[in-house]
């Protein structure tokens, strides 16, 4: 007993407030106060590295993230805007680590203070290991996600608020931040506003009518095949389940093939035996539209067919024999009991398929490139908005538009998904319930 | 009877309805198949039964000095299984440490990535062609696979630990008791139980770079390079209506295999989906 107040009476002069300015002072000074010699030292190097490698690139990228460069030719201003952003990555992850090291020498120090004995070095080492294992685990996805995922993602949102188009192009001429004047140009020069508002409505409709179809078709054949007088089931699905197999970029193109004006099947062999006139599938707007969504709900119905199948197998057959015994017709049994039952089950992924058509980017391109073109916009006639931003990127050089779209269907989009992710289970804490 | 009679009337309509869905389903797969073997390079003289049945575009594919078929076949199994790999373990990894560890930033940095991850990515094509250039890696099928494994860690890393949290914890510590390390406890006791989920990981990511046209067409510059979406749409765009038979030809090579794959495991994929997507 005496032994442990003495000890804590002398360690009570380590003073964790010296050990965290100290290590505010420079990485690793508080942990060599706190006699931890090798943690100390591997910050203290740790730092002198970051600073000596990294001093002259980030001191340019800061710079030219915030002029973009000043002299045309010289500088190359979305060169400049990359490493800023870069340097700004890795100034984040040194603030964490700085953080971390501040405050694990404040822990450690408010320890001492308490009279904590150091454990032997071989089971600080064990210690130290199992602490930072999930780190450990989780670094190398975590860097991976940095360079793919946030960078980029960083990298539209600048140029959301850049002039960068073809006549602000580097190497020849400068971009300059130029706040929100994209987003206004978009709501007010006629140009951007008509294409904008053709373009957006055009990509609600698609997303609404090609996914609802697509849910529909796969609900209907769903039920019918589950009609337990249909007999050859399994052949059945199979056939149904084929579009799904076949890689839709090639399907996409013989059906484009198969749409064509001039040698299409469906003009030669189709109408003209029903001695129709042949329809311009790839030159009128409407029609265009028209063989689109046809097309999605062939490629897109399978999926949900089978979704519906396996949820139909695993319903159970007592509720059906209760409405049998109450008298009720099919009509109200398919709507008072598959329907909710099927939809209920099935709700986030049936979101997701009405997302990922949203950005259904594929289709439309393979397809005929968003066109037919549309005399005085910059879109084409069944361009969707992502199909949009590809064009303006690729093929007008519009990058600074092409981002302030992005923005806004990311933003949708997000929202979107954000609300519905709240709703289910997987995300909320296993432990907590 | 009246109600044998309508019985029988119904099913007839239902296998009206399955007979004309079988039609739709079968009539452009079947054009595209009759095409590969006609004759010629016109599509005016096509049917589905072509009068002369010939291999000549399926040997061209294979022994043409113009044809760049089998290298791109090989870049697009090299992207594939490499992808397939690294991303099994680089998911496996991160759902584990999501999973089984208590750390700082663990749950909202989950819910961040899956949201961001929901961003168009056209613009952020152009950062990462940037990127890549800066780094080397342009136009190398190493950055293509890099960017497919960083890009689809959210989702899959998600999907798996989902997976793990219903593998009970008393297992884990269990084996802890008996001495079992991080690593061990990991390797010996998680992993063969995770399998069923690591095993759709690999497949959709072993699928993702044969469909995917996007990325690899910003990203490969040469022929030799490409894989095999892109290398077919830009055969069949350079010379549309005089390349379109071969182009199906090279199609269907694709097609049959792949989608073997899928009907064979179509019980597990519709099983699966069914389970991760009434789960939650």
């Amino acid at each position: 007993m005496d032994i442990h107040i003495e000890r804590a009476v002398r360690h009570g002069a380590h003073k964790p407030w010296l050990a965290v300015t100290l290590s505010v002072l420079f990485a690793g000074l508080g942990q060599l106060y706190n006699r931890s010699y090798i943690k100390g030292i591997v910050l203290i190097l740790l730092e002198l590295a970051f600073i000596i490698t990294f001093r002259d690139f980030i001191g340019l990228g800061l710079w030219g993230i915030a002029t973009l460069g000043t002299i045309p030719r010289v500088d190359h201003s979305i060169f400049l805007l990359v490493y800023g952003l870069l340097s700004l990555i890795m100034l984040a992850i040194a603030a964490l680590i700085y953080i971390l090291n501040i405050r694990d020498a404040r822990v450690q120090a408010e320890r001492i203070a308490s009279g904590w004995q150091r454990p032997k070095l071989r089971e600080s080492m064990k210690q130290a290991y199992m602490a930072s294992f999930p780190y450990l685990l989780s670094v190398p996805g975590f860097i991976m996600l940095i360079f793919v995922v946030i960078f980029p993602l960083m990298f539209a949102i600048s140029l959301a608020f850049t002039n960068y188009d073809l006549y602000h192009s580097p190497p020849r001429h400068l971009v300059d931040w130029v706040g929100f004047d994209n987003f206004v140009n978009l709501v007010t020069v006629p140009i951007w506003n008509q294409s904008f508002l053709s373009v957006l409505s055009w990509t609600l409709v698609w997303t609404v009518v090609s996914t609802t179809l697509q849910i529909a078709l796969g609900l209907f054949l769903a039920v019918l095949v589950n009609d337990r007088r249909v007999r050859f089931k399994r052949l059945i699905r199979t056939i149904l389940i084929l579009p799904w197999a076949v890689p839709s970029f090639v399907t996409i193109m013989i059906f484009s093939a198969l749409f064509n004006d001039q040698f299409g099947a469906i003009n030669r062999t189709i109408l003209s035996a029903l001695r129709i006139a042949p329809i311009p599938w790839l030159t009128d707007p409407l029609y265009t539209k028209i063989a689109l969504i046809s097309i999605q709900v062939w490629l897109g119905f399978p999926f949900l067919f089978a979704l519906f199948t396996g949820v139909l197998q695993s319903t159970s057959q007592d509720v059906y024999e209760a409405a049998d015994v109450d008298g009720a017709s099919r009509w109200q049994k398919f709507r008072h009991i598959t329907l909710p039952h099927v939809l209920f089950a099935t709700a986030p992924l049936l979101i997701i398929q009405y997302t990922s058509n949203f950005n259904n980017f594929n289709i439309i391109y393979l397809f005929n490139g968003g066109g037919p073109a549309v005399r005085g916009q910059t879109a084409g006639g069944t361009d969707i908005l992502i199909s949009w931003v590809y064009k303006l990127t690729f093929t007008t050089n519009n990058y600074n538009m092409a981002a302030a779209i992005s923005l806004i269907i990311g933003l949708i989009v997000i929202a979107f998904a954000f609300f519905q992710f709240r709703r289910t289970r997987s995300f909320r804490e296993e432990r907590d319930q | 009877m009246s109600r044998r009679m309508r019985s029988i009337l119904e099913v007839t309509g239902i296998y009206l309805v399955i007979g004309a869905m079988a039609v739709i389903i079968f009539y452009p797969l079947a054009w595209a198949i009759g095409l590969s073997f006609s004759a010629g390079t016109s599509l005016y003289s096509t049917s589905i039964f072509p009068k002369e049945p010939t291999l000549e575009h399926y040997r061209w594919l294979f022994t043409s000095p113009d044809s760049n078929y089998l290298t791109w076949y090989r870049n697009t199994l090299y992207v594939s299984t490499l992808n397939s790999l690294l991303s099994v373990i680089f998911t496996s990894m991160t759902a584990y440490a999501l999973s089984r560890f208590d750390f700082v930033g663990r749950r909202s940095g989950m819910y961040a990535f899956l949201l961001l991850q929901m961003f168009p990515v056209m613009m952020a094509m152009v950062a990462l062609y940037i990127f890549l250039n800066l780094i080397g890696l342009l136009n190398t099928l190493i950055g293509l696979v890099l960017i497919y494994v960083g890009g689809q860690i959210p989702f899959n890393a998600w999907l798996v630990k989902g997976y793990m949290d219903t593998i009970s914890r008393e297992l884990d510590d269990a084996a802890k008791i008996d001495g079992a390390g991080p690593i061990r406890l990991f390797i010996r006791i998680l992993l063969p139980l995770i399998m069923p989920i690591l095993a759709i990981v690999a497949l959709t990511n072993f699928m993702l770079p044969i469909f995917d046209f996007i990325l690899p067409s910003i990203i490969l510059h040469d022929k030799s390079k490409y894989t095999l979406a892109v290398g077919l749409y830009q055969f069949v765009n350079e010379r549309y209506s005089s390349n379109f038979t071969v182009f199906a030809a090279g199609a269907i090579l694709i097609a049959v295999p792949i989608a073997a794959v899928y009907l064979f495991l179509q019980k597990y994929l519709i099983s699966g989906l069914a389970a991760g997507g009434t789960k939650g």
